[in-house]
């Protein structure tokens, strides 16, 4: 009990409370008052449990005893109030008018077959108690909306339930025949529908709306997502850096490639065939020395499994970072174009040029790397420059379309 | 002295544009959305409209179809910051002679502008390679060949802009004139825009799913 106690005292008294039976607002004993601050649900929705509980076999006035004993009275200072004598008197009616109800339809005779019944009619008291009110108007709102659109529907329903109910009710007297019951049964669950159908109909097409709205919420919050993680973040690294302009357009031309491959290029596979990749290592070359790649591309093809292709893409990769490291180009063209099962990369730029006969043997990076690449791969490889005229490489391989 | 007027709805980038242009451009009027351009051209009669294609009422394609549509004979350069090939294609074939992203520099747009105003063709190398794109699917019938197919040295030409050459290096390369390679460009915008490939649109806007 100690431990209870303190228990309770730590966590700020609420998931261990004990049941208390509380004088103010009491009907009978506050059983139902304490139940309902325990069960946290409307004292009223536990007050017709009690009542629907005690017509089926008394277990109600039963449980309700039980309950007077083992719980605590909440102490009380100065007067007791006094009870709500009114309400009482309402619940005493209810309860003589199913009991009533009961025994002229013989059901009570029924016995444990009642119990269903019963604790259907308490569970869907629970739930009406817990739906928030908003949503209860709107449910009845609903129904009586419904009920007025539909009146003939509704009156069919309403005289089917009727008929499977007598029907139901008379069957009842020769056991035997379960058979008519069960029939009955189910033309007073075919009318139940019918009546319901409208209403269920609603609840349907309201779900799907919140489903449509909770999608729409889910893209909206994506794009902020995108939009906080991209470019406001670029935008205050490019406040950070403002006295370095080459660092500044370099980080915004890497922010506007990335908006743009999301707004326009959705789900672009990354490597999967010569353009994509052509794109994304002249994005690559192009965020490491911050020189502006432009980048057209016509035709494609998948990229091949032998690594004919990734052997170009690497000597056009060379070729983009011989021009943005050495030619001062203030901008470079990639175009790369698939025409039938030739492929083609142009890099160009409009920088200062060489002498290509000057360049030494032991430069890797045009004659290894792109000639001497190409070559053994079984392409071509041409570089055009002049000092002062810029340069071009022209990356040529044939494949095998698949 | 060429007379521009600028269609664009930010604000920032009018001034922008207005700043950079050189000293052989005369800014006349701006407008910010269709229903004033519409009005600025007929006041103003510019040599050469700056338009922009993503705009409030309809955006750059609503502006030439009300301006071409009534008869005028103003040029429009369309300037615009997307270069979805929806948005190229349809606003070319919605009768401007050229297409430009808003990143090119002050001079190259002063180029762009004085080429126009002079009633020839401007492509930027993303425009050459959609055309050359557009042209090859040749899945479909051509219904007019002479509309509906690039002549060889068409080809050559647009393949050179697409590498990033200028007129006057495209000249040199192909040992011809600029003027001639002017005709070239001309013509492949006039079969841009009048040939009825229904190919063509559908290519572009395909090719936003891709």
């Amino acid at each position: 009990m100690a431990d209870q106690k303190t228990l309770a005292e730590q966590s700020g008294d609420k998931p261990y409370r004990r049941m208390m039976r509380p004088m103010e607002g009491r009907l009978l004993g506050g059983v139902a008052q304490g139940l309902a601050a325990q069960l946290k649900l409307d004292p009223v929705v536990i007050r017709l449990m009690f009542v629907l509980l005690t017509v089926v076999e008394g277990a109600g006035a039963l449980a309700y005893a039980v309950l007077w004993m083992v719980s605590p009275r909440e102490p009380h200072e100065g007067h007791p109030p006094q009870r709500d004598w009114s309400q009482l008197a309402a619940f005493s009616a209810i309860g003589a008018a199913l009991f009533l109800f009961t025994w002229l339809t013989g059901a009570s005779q029924g016995g444990i077959g009642m119990l269903p019944f019963a604790v259907g009619g308490i569970g869907a008291l629970i739930l009406w108690q817990q739906a928030d009110p908003a949503r209860r108007s709107s449910w009845v709102s609903g129904a009586s909306r419904s009920i007025r659109k539909n009146r003939v529907r509704t009156l069919l329903g309403i005289g089917l339930v009727v008929v499977g109910a007598t029907g139901f009710l008379a069957a009842e007297g020769e056991l035997p025949q379960v058979r008519d019951s069960l029939l009955f049964t189910v033309v007073v669950v075919g009318g139940l529908l019918v009546i319901a159908a409208p209403w269920l109909a609603g609840l349907w097409k309201e779900l799907q709306l919140e489903r449509r709205e909770r999608i729409r919420q889910e893209e909206r919050a994506e794009v902020a997502a995108m939009v906080h993680d991209s470019v406001l973040h670029t935008l205050t690294l490019i406040q950070r850096v403002a006295h370095d302009p080459r660092e500044v357009s370099r980080l915004a031309r890497s922010q506007e490639r990335e908006l743009r491959n999301w707004l326009y290029q959705p789900a672009q596979d990354a490597d999967a065939t010569v353009a994509a990749a052509v794109r994304r290592i002249a994005a690559e070359e192009e965020d490491s020395h911050g020189v502006p790649i432009e980048v057209v591309c016509v035709g494609d093809i998948d990229l091949d499994p032998p690594g004919k292709l990734a052997a170009t893409l690497k000597a056009a990769r060379q070729a983009m970072v011989n021009a943005a490291k050495y030619s001062g180009s203030p901008s470079i063209s990639v175009y790369a174009e698939v025409e039938g099962e030739e492929v083609t990369i142009f890099v160009k730029d409009r920088g200062k040029g060489f002498d290509l006969e000057a360049v030494p043997l032991d430069r890797m990076g045009i004659r290894e790397s792109i000639i001497g690449r190409m070559e053994r791969h079984g392409g071509t490889a041409r570089v055009r420059t002049e000092p002062g005229e810029g340069t071009e490489v022209m990356l040529t391989m044939k494949v095998e379309k698949a | 002295m060429t007379r521009v007027l600028i269609v664009d709805d930010h604000r920032l980038f009018r001034s922008g544009v207005r700043a950079e242009l050189g000293d052989s451009i005369e800014v006349v009027g701006e407008a910010e959305d269709v229903e004033t351009a519409v009005k600025a051209i007929a006041a103003h009669q510019p040599d050469v409209v700056l338009l922009d294609v993503h705009m409030p009422g309809g955006g750059g394609q609503e502006v030439l179809r009300r301006v071409l549509g009534s008869g005028s004979q103003v040029r429009f350069l369309a300037l615009s910051v997307s270069d979805a090939a929806e948005d190229v294609i349809g606003v070319i074939r919605g009768g401007a002679r050229g297409y430009v992203t808003k990143n090119i520099s002050g001079k190259e747009l002063t180029d762009a502008i004085n080429r126009v105003a002079e009633g020839d063709a401007v492509f930027s190398p993303r425009l050459a390679g959609f055309v050359l794109d557009a042209f090859a699917s040749s899945e479909a019938p051509s219904i007019d060949p002479e509309l509906d197919s690039l002549t060889q040295r068409e080809r050559e030409v647009l393949r050179l802009i697409a590498r990033g050459y200028a007129y006057k290096e495209i000249a040199k390369e192909l040992f011809i004139s600029v003027k001639t390679v002017e005709t070239h460009v001309s013509s492949v915008l006039r079969k841009l825009q009048l040939s009825n490939r229904h190919e063509l649109s559908r290519w572009a806007t395909a090719r936003r799913l891709v």
